[in-house]
């Protein structure tokens, strides 16, 4: 029982490990700051995070929040379009944003001695923004051409997305983060201002700081550039709960392709969403995806891979940390001579092995040791912290529930894996979708000498 | 998740400052490997990669060699399978990984430094570089999930594109050889190919180790020894052969089902020890390497919204490694936007930047040195590139010293000799609008 007691001295070590030294700080018009000290290097991560996200939208504006997250670039009453990234560059920083179904975010790394940049322009941006028609219509541009990259011309991408729009019927997780082309087409410059005016304000925001800082330092930079900004009477949410799925669902997406894919997604509780007595079950369902594609020793590497041959690749993952109820997700690539019928089947025969008999120590104890051991190296970037805090404080989660995670997954038993997996992996709420490829069409390439064509 | 900015790939081209370099210590062991070390005290944990001079540029006939030995390593060794390699660095929460590109083949080993998971960690590294055993049944499946990769790059247009772009603009150099090889090379390939690509390349004179993390200079020593011990002592990988220019413009166009057309330009760039390596690097910087403030995102994204990103970059490598610009487009626009491209990179060539473009970058690459040292994992990336390429210890130290030295007269300079828009490789696919008329 070697990795038993292997397991021991992991779990020993979690207590020295939340030496995280975390602050946390309201100003008063409401804005939140996080600060969390880590000093090996001079280097400092400024994270913006507003509550509001594709999951906040509805039918004909689908993919305002990314759009508006571009706009953020676009000029303010004090900078012009683009100055912002320039003031940034010009500091040596590294900046971007993103946008997700619960989040929208925008960082910035610099030296430690330039917080202060990014505090002044993230607070005037805040407040002050400029939606200008003609750069709203070049910004459309570019977005499209970004949903085209990232979507129309990718078979997988392309099945995702029909996915999400049949296992969500009423809840907005049915649209895609980018929106639906035509939507994109059609912002003009007052949905943007609208939009922009629900949502952007201090007591809708959290600030993350993560790196060599002081946090009482931190704190008056705060209270200087965002303090004065005014709050706002932020809209309240719709529900837009998921009607109940009765029944199961398939779907068929044809698509130019040369390989098919099977993805199959069953409704799961996120922490957000689980009853407090049934805490568990999201970490319990945790550890099912760690048993199942924890890496190349977990089951389907070893059963679906390298013994039954079935699959080139297929993966698991459950949807832990999302504002509303989500789905544990299974995807994959037959192998050569498979169909996505034999993996489908390969895959329920898993699951159902999961059913009925309990994982052994040994695959828990690996899960468990993964869980630790990755605790430990996450703290390896900064970045990574601050994406964890700002994440979960967006999505209605205290930041500490982050910390508490090694600790949740090591209480999970293999009696509760079992659970979750007889509750949870039921037909009626599964979405089964299958990517059927269409012929490419693909010729050889042709060949010119000369630049005569190109220029 | 949707990043706004196209993060460009600047492929190990970074920047340094004098006082917050790590302390780079080097030695060679017995076994003639160069080993690489930075003490990094503060997380219970240590980086260690072994690297050799083993990627597919050494492919020769045999395209995929590379690539498929380093992908079998962990399928097999002593008397040890896949999932018995697999479970042991599993069960202690260990990372390995394994990943080939021309140059360099690459085998990571991240673990806690606690006794237990360290032995076992350090142990199976050990096995699984020194004692492969390529067996028949991991073979054939690796075999086939090659194949199957393959095949995947042909729904992807960008693959396509690069596929194309090296095999044109290398020719018949070792360079133009895709790493993940092509369906007659892999099939052909049998586990006797990857043993003898093993035994000749995975030599300790061939290797170097770096390591980063909570282990002192002794336990260091110990550690290059012992993850390379029973490694054959073997010879250096020879010289590469010279790259040749391309002798004129060409235009390499492929119809593709989709909605853009992917555009990637280029011609050969600079090796790693390139004397003009400063001047081009930062020149590029503000031409087309940083991001959304380039004159080429500039001229194509905030002015035109023509695409989502563009970028180019340089990519030194052992011999000289291309120059590469990209974007993708909806196909209407595919004339347009090269037109744009070019006439950019042509203005450059002709005017080189501004003074205050000049400083701008040069704020942008010095002030941001601190964040490209400031993790284990990135500065094993560098304890790498420095010791692959045999870049002088104290060269993060002197970064900054020589972006700051650069001018706008030696850039206008570099880019004129080096650079030649008449003379570029173009390659586009993408949907019928693109094709020439």
């Amino acid at each position: 029982m070697r990795k038993l007691k292997n397991l021991a001295w992991l779990a020993l070590m979690l207590p020295s490990l939340s030496w995280a030294q975390v602050s946390e700080f309201d100003l008063d018009n409401g804005l939140k700051l996080i600060v969390k000290e880590d000093h090996r290097a001079p280097v400092v991560v400024s994270q913006v995070w507003y509550k509001v996200g594709s999951s906040y939208e509805h039918n004909g504006i689908t993919g305002i929040s990314h759009v508006l997250e571009h706009m953020m670039f676009k000029g303010t009453k004090n900078l012009k379009p683009n100055e912002f990234s320039q003031i940034i560059a010009d500091n040596g920083g590294e900046q971007n944003a993103f946008t997700g179904q619960d989040y929208t975010a925008y960082f910035q790394k610099l030296h430690k001695d330039r917080l202060e940049v990014s505090f002044k322009h993230e607070a005037d941006r805040m407040r002050n923004l400029i939606i200008d028609p003609a750069e709203l219509l070049k910004e459309r541009d570019v977005v499209a051409e970004e949903r085209r990259m990232r979507t129309e011309d990718n078979p997988q991408a392309l099945l995702r997305e029909s996915f999400n729009a049949a296992a969500f019927m009423s809840s907005p997780y049915h649209h895609p983060v980018i929106g639906w082309m035509s939507d994109i087409q059609n912002y003009d410059a007052d949905d943007l201002r609208a939009w922009y005016q629900k949502w952007y304000a201090p007591n809708n925001a959290t600030v993350v700081v993560v790196g060599d800082v002081d946090a009482k330092a931190v704190l008056d930079l705060a209270k200087q550039y965002f303090g004065p900004l005014k709050p706002e009477q932020v809209a309240s949410l719709k529900p837009q709960t998921e009607v109940e799925q009765r029944g199961l669902r398939r779907i068929e997406v044809k698509a130019p392709a040369e390989l098919p894919y099977l993805m199959m997604g069953w409704k799961v509780p996120a922490v957000t969403t689980v009853e407090a007595e049934m805490a568990w079950e999201p970490y319990a369902l945790e550890v099912l995806a760690g048993i199942l594609s924890g890496g190349n020793s977990a089951r389907f590497a070893r059963e679906l891979v390298r013994e039954q041959q079935v699959a080139t690749s297929v993966g698991a993952g459950n949807s832990l940390f999302s504002r509303l109820q989500d789905l544990f997700m299974v995807a994959g690539t037959p192998a050569n001579g498979k169909t996505v019928q034999d993996l489908e089947l390969a895959v329920r025969d898993q699951i159902d092995q999961l059913k009925q008999t309990l994982i052994t120590p040994e695959e828990l104890a690996r899960v468990k040791a993964q869980v630790v051991a990755e605790t430990v190296y996450e703290k390896d970037s900064v970045f990574y912290q601050a994406m964890q805090i700002g994440m979960l404080e967006t999505i209605g989660v205290d930041w500490v529930e982050g910390e508490r995670y090694a600790d949740r997954v090591n209480a999970v038993t293999a009696e509760q894996v079992q659970a979750v997996a007889q509750k949870y992996f039921v037909d009626d709420s599964l979405t089964i979708a299958e990517l059927v490829p269409l012929p490419l069409d693909g010729r050889r390439p042709t060949r010119n000498s000369g630049d005569a064509h190109v220029r | 998740m949707f990043v706004r900015a196209f993060v460009c790939i600047v492929a190990l081209t970074l920047s340094a400052t004098s006082w917050a370099s790590p302390d780079i210590q080097q030695w060679t062991t017995d076994n003639n490997t160069r080993v690489f070390y930075v003490h990094a005290p503060e997380l219970p944990m240590v980086d260690i990669s072994v690297v050799f001079n083993a990627g597919a540029a050494r492919d020769d006939e045999k395209h995929g060699v590379s690539n498929m030995t380093a992908a079998m390593l962990d399928e097999g060794a002593g008397s040890l399978d896949a999932d018995a390699i697999a479970t042991a660095f599993a069960s202690v929460g260990a990372k390995y990984s394994a990943s080939s590109e021309r140059d360099m083949a690459v085998f990571s080993l991240r673990t806690l430094t606690e006794k237990n998971a360290f032995n076992t960690a350090t142990e199976m590294f050990n096995t699984v570089l020194s004692k492969p055993t390529f067996p028949a049944d991991a073979f054939q499946r690796t075999q086939q999930r090659f194949l199957i990769g393959l095949q995947a790059e042909k729904q992807s247009p960008q693959a396509i594109a690069t596929r194309a772009f090296y095999e044109n603009l290398y020719a018949k150099h070792p360079y133009g050889v895709m790493p993940s090889g092509n369906p007659e090379s892999v099939e052909k390939l049998t586990p006797a190919d990857l043993q003898a690509f093993y035994q000749q390349y995975y030599v300790s004179s061939n290797a170097l180790v770096v390591i980063v993390g909570a282990v002192d200079r002794k336990q260091a020593e110990k550690i290059a020894t012992q993850v390379t011990a029973g490694l054959k002592t073997g010879a250096p990988a020879e010289a590469l052969p010279k790259v040749s220019e391309l002798a004129e413009a060409q235009l390499v166009q492929q119809s593709y089902p989709s909605t853009q057309t992917t555009i990637l330009m280029g011609q050969p760039g600079i090796s790693r020890d390139d004397a003009d390596y400063f001047p081009l690097y930062v020149g590029n910087h503000i031409l087309g390497g940083s991001g959304l403030v380039s004159q080429l995102s500039d001229e194509l994204r905030e002015k035109r919204g023509l695409t989502y990103g563009v970028y180019s970059y340089f990519r030194p490598m052992q011999q000289l490694g291309p120059y590469q610009f990209a974007l993708q487009t909806r196909n209407e626009k595919a004339q347009e936007a090269l037109q744009v491209m070019r006439d950019t990179l042509t203005a450059f060539i002709d005017k080189g930047p501004t003074e205050a473009e000049l400083n701008s970058a040069k704020q942008n690459i010095t002030g941001g040195f601190a964040l490209r040292v400031d993790s284990n994992s990135k500065i094993a990336d560098y304890l790498a590139m420095i010791g692959f390429y045999g870049l002088p210890l104290d060269y993060l130290d002197s970064f900054n010293d020589k972006i700051n030295a650069v001018t706008v007269a030696q850039i206008k300079d570099a880019f004129k000799r080096r650079v030649n828009a008449d003379k570029m490789l173009t390659v586009l696919v993408g949907g019928e609008t693109t094709q020439a008329e």
